[in-house]
């Protein structure tokens, strides 16, 4: 693919090349925002029993691994690497015969099995609330959690299901013709530098 | 892509992604709730002029866990033994609204005519033609290999080939659209493939085919092989005699227990052992081959469900106003 899924949302197929962009949380501002939203998790949940994190391909789950090594620094019983998830939600989106074939990624749950847990999804920018939404479709398939809360990087508006987030990165308020960019280091490749950038739409 | 008429056609690329997204698709069988919404209110027609088992409960099973609806159609019992014609009933599937159409047929070709004549809007896929093609078996067929190959190399299976692997396909080349169809996706995928049968089963030609051929299946083994693939000697289209008798068959083309013991002796502990179903236990294959921890034959089966969802899914969702294009292969419909 090589538009990646988290993007579909907020990038418009027929969106001419963007000639203004403007970089609206640098490297510095998405780790200090992820510190905040993992204190926010813990506190919520009064503490880390039961807490497990599922990340929504392709840059929540990198998002989710770097929340998880947030709460594991703050509280050393966590295990980082058994409370991350990778949640695909591909087959459950509701605009799948609207737009070209996409190959489905791997959903891989920790092996605690998330029956009677309290799933933290994990995703870069909300928007329509359209992917949440097969999100939550797709945990219904998977098992019966105890509760489902929404960590996102940023918020852009723009809502077209009754869906909002527990714990927001970043309110950004945006047009609908503009396009939000997130550049992680995990899937953009290393030499590319954490920021999130608005690009102006035609 | 559009249609899956044969392997030739396919190109590396959409070979990998049907095997990425099986691979995806493989773990809903694992789950609790063995279903994805992702074909909601499509309709999914077997159509079979010919007699299956694991091909349509497979394709139906496939179906049916991406919530499509299947419409089973066998020609036994069907307008078709009053005399319909393809067309016809093509056309009345087409009124139905079909939007997949997976088509079994004993005349070789009838898939692509369905496909290209303009009859039906329906993607095709074919699930065994004549001699001709059998895509999805050879698709399962390569998942299964490529399942064992990686686990050898220890490298994750999504996005990798059969680079290096040697594969021996034996027994009745002549009357196989699996060895057909496997001979040109597993070359597609870079593995080395040799044919072994007696020169009464290969066809004509075959000397052009991307692979060796060799008579002497024993021969064969001894030079090494990873995957041994058994074909079923195809008694209902023999009409002549092409080898003495069912005994000298096995002796020289079965695999029996003896060369099951064999492969022990030639220190070949990772070669599976494949057979596309169904057996003819004692010819082609003994039971201890088959029955042995070597045989990939269940889970070649399991497979196909995989696969075939795999099929089902990249060719029917996407956009629904996709143009028509003629052959599968330059219609690379990736995001």
């Amino acid at each position: 693919m090589s538009s990646p899924s988290a993007a579909f949302e907020e990038a418009p197929f027929n969106a001419a090349s963007a000639n203004v962009s403007r970089v609206v949380l640098t490297a510095a501002d998405i780790d200090r925002a992820l510190t905040r939203i993992a204190y926010e998790i813990l506190e919520a949940n009064k503490g880390s029993a039961n807490l497990l994190l599922l990340g929504i391909p392709r840059r929540g789950y990198p998002l989710a691994q770097r929340l998880a090594a947030k709460l594991a620094a703050s509280d050393p019983t966590i295990d980082p690497q058994a409370i991350v998830g990778q949640l695909d939600v591909t087959m459950f989106r509701d605009d799948l015969a609207h737009h070209p074939t996409r190959a489905p990624e791997r959903t891989a749950l920790p092996v605690s099995g998330i029956d009677n847990k309290v799933i933290v999804l994990v995703d870069d920018v909300l928007y329509s609330g359209r992917t949440i939404r097969a999100a939550l479709d797709a945990l219904v398939d998977l098992g019966r959690p105890r509760a489902v809360r929404l960590a996102v990087l940023v918020d852009r508006g723009h809502r077209e299901l009754p869906i909002r987030a527990d714990h927001v990165g970043k309110n950004l308020p945006t047009s609908s013709s503009e396009k939000v960019r997130v550049r992680l280091a995990e899937i953009d490749g290393p030499g590319a530098a954490d920021q999130v950038v608005i690009e102006a739409g035609a | 892509m559009r249609h899956l008429l044969d392997t030739e056609s396919l190109s590396r690329d959409n070979a990998i992604q049907i095997l990425d997204t099986a691979q995806e698709m493989s773990a809903v069988g694992e789950r609790e709730v063995k279903k994805l919404p992702a074909l909601r209110g499509r309709t999914v027609v077997n159509l079979f002029f010919e007699d299956s088992t694991r091909t349509r409960i497979s394709f139906e099973a496939a179906a049916k866990r991406l919530s499509a609806d299947v419409i089973n159609f066998s020609a036994k019992g069907s307008s078709v033994s009053k005399g319909e014609s393809l067309k016809d009933t093509a056309q009345t599937l087409e009124a139905m609204s079909a939007d997949a159409v997976v088509i079994r047929h004993w005349a070789s070709g009838a898939p692509a005519r369905l496909a290209t004549s303009g009859w039906i809007d329906a993607a095709v896929i074919n699930a065994g033609d004549g001699t001709h093609a059998h895509p999805t078996q050879a698709l399962l067929d390569a998942f299964t290999m490529r399942a064992h190959w990686s686990q050898l190399a220890g490298t994750p299976s999504v996005g990798g080939d059969l680079a290096g692997m040697r594969v021996v396909i034996a027994g009745d080349v002549l009357h196989s659209r699996v060895a057909r169809s496997n001979v040109w996706l597993l070359r597609t995928l870079g593995a080395h493939v040799t044919l072994v049968a007696p020169p009464t089963l290969l066809p004509v030609g075959v000397g052009h085919w991307p692979c060796e051929v060799s008579y002497d299946l024993d021969a064969t083994l001894d030079a090494g092989a990873d995957a041994i693939m058994m074909l079923r000697v195809q008694a209902e289209r023999m009409d002549a005699s092409f080898f003495p008798s069912t005994r000298e068959y096995a002796r020289r083309w079965g695999f029996d227990d003896a060369r099951l013991a064999r492969l022990d002796e030639l220190k070949l502990k990772d070669t599976i052992i494949m057979h596309p179903g169904p057996m003819n236990r004692g010819l082609e294959i003994s039971s201890s081959a088959a029955d042995s921890a070597r045989s990939t034959v269940l889970s070649q089966v399991r497979n196909g469900v995989s696969v075939r969802m795999a099929a089902l899914y990249l060719l029917l969702s996407g956009e629904m106003r996709e143009p028509a294009t003629p052959a599968p292969s330059n219609a690379k419909d990736k995001s």
